[in-house]
């Protein structure tokens, strides 16, 4: 099996090895990828839109089917892990479930129907008399570089018409904070903090956002996603309403793909149970 | 054709069809299901530098409109922006399903105990 798939590789490389003189030199201004769709957007991106970054144009507002049907398919991936992991496992398995508390280190077995001590009881250091902080260094650096990181990606996000940036780098770093802390400190502190409710609940919502924006277009009696239409709305002219639904259907990519990255880290890290430090 | 100026000319896309192969070698011929969802990031990868490469162009910069040339705007000046949108999207999307490849490889080592595809295979023939 090996070897006729090293065989198979080898061959197929070869094919496309071959006929490699068919494609265009590197950076070639002239080759059939810079020649076609690309100086229409080039040069028509900031008159149509007032966005000098023809990056967020192209991905918000030539594209937006492509960008809004993306966010959907990030959506469908946080449903399919939600409905894969999160079984009811824990009853059929006799009732009981384990806990693993990460300051001291102590796992107990929790019966049917037992209460989970709180996370800072003194049942637990009673287990354990010999226990010492759990990562003290790391908890702290984290908490301290999370609300800059959070920062830092609102700015990515309200920036993404004059820099490198937008929706889904912001959403990005966003949902990487919150995984920072679930990492350095534990799953349910980060649970506290936003509900796997609420991840769900954030991840429709940008998605509807995308798609409301879209709706309201076509109420408004143009295409769907036509934003020029909105320019009444959002009082500015046609230019400028393209500029501001750019951001308006931004954020909601941002909400979806923030929230769908910590649902996910979610059912992954703890498989799909949630209540397991980690 | 010079053969030295055509190999260096490319070298972007013999870079991008060795990853092609390799992420496509793993897939088939590993037996472990992790080793195989990376073959298949790697694949992934080979995919999107190939998409961005294709995107430069010499003496080009990034498609971000500058204050001087609002007025007058030419397209050789400024990087395809395209392919940067379809990658971005696509970069979003690879992380959305190695979550869903990763829950099922999951799913599948609580059912059998073990995530070899062999000893899956004699697991699901032997009930």
């Amino acid at each position: 099996m090996k070897k006729l798939a090293l065989i198979l590789c080898l061959f197929a490389g070869g094919l496309l090895l071959m006929n490699a003189h068919y494609l265009p030199m590197w950076g070639d201004p002239a080759s059939p990828a810079s020649t076609h769709v690309s100086p229409y957007f080039i040069e028509n991106a900031y008159e149509h839109t007032k966005t000098p970054n023809m990056v967020a144009v192209v991905l918000a507002d030539y594209r937006s089917y492509d960008t809004m049907f993306e966010a959907a398919v990030v959506l469908a991936a946080g449903f399919a892990c939600f409905f894969l992991l999160r079984s009811r496992a824990r009853g059929k398995k006799g009732g009981h479930h384990y806990y693993r508390h990460i300051p001291t280190g102590v796992t107990i077995k929790i019966e049917e129907g037992g209460k989970l001590p709180a996370e800072n009881s003194k049942v637990f250091r009673s287990i354990d008399a010999l226990w010492t902080p759990y990562d003290p260094i790391i908890q702290t650096t984290c908490r301290c570089l999370i609300p800059f990181l959070q920062i830092y990606s609102l700015y990515v996000l309200a920036h993404g018409h004059y820099s490198p940036g937008g929706g889904f780098q912001a959403g990005v770093v966003l949902g990487a904070t919150i995984i920072l802390l679930a990492i350095s400190h534990n799953l349910k502190t980060s649970l506290k903090r936003m509900s796997e409710r609420t991840a769900a609940l954030w991840s429709i919502i940008g998605v509807f956002i995308f798609a409301g924006t879209g709706l309201l277009c076509l109420l408004l009696g143009m295409d769907y996603l036509n934003y020029e239409v909105l320019a009444p709305l959002l009082l500015s002219d046609e230019a400028m309403a393209r500029s501001h639904s750019i951001l308006i259907v931004e954020v909601g990519v941002t909400m979806a793909v923030m929230a769908v990255m910590v649902w996910i880290y979610y059912n992954l890290s703890s498989a799909g149970q949630q209540d397991e430090g980690l | 054709m010079d053969a030295i100026p055509y190999f260096i000319g490319k070298y972007n896309y013999w870079g991008c069809i060795f990853l092609f192969f390799l992420g496509m070698y793993a897939m088939i011929s590993k037996t472990n299901l992790i080793k195989k969802i990376i073959g298949l990031n790697i694949f992934q990868t080979s995919i999107i530098l190939f998409f961005i490469s294709a995107s430069f162009k010499h003496d080009a910069t990034l498609p971000i409109l500058m204050e001087e040339h609002k007025g007058a705007i030419d397209p050789v000046m400024y990087l395809n922006p395209l392919p940067h949108v379809l990658m971005l999207t696509a970069i979003v999307v690879a992380v959305a399903t190695l979550g869903v490849a990763l829950t099922l490889a999951l799913k599948v080592y609580r059912i059998y105990g073990t995530l070899e595809e062999d000893e899956i295979n004699h697991a699901i023939q032997s009930h």
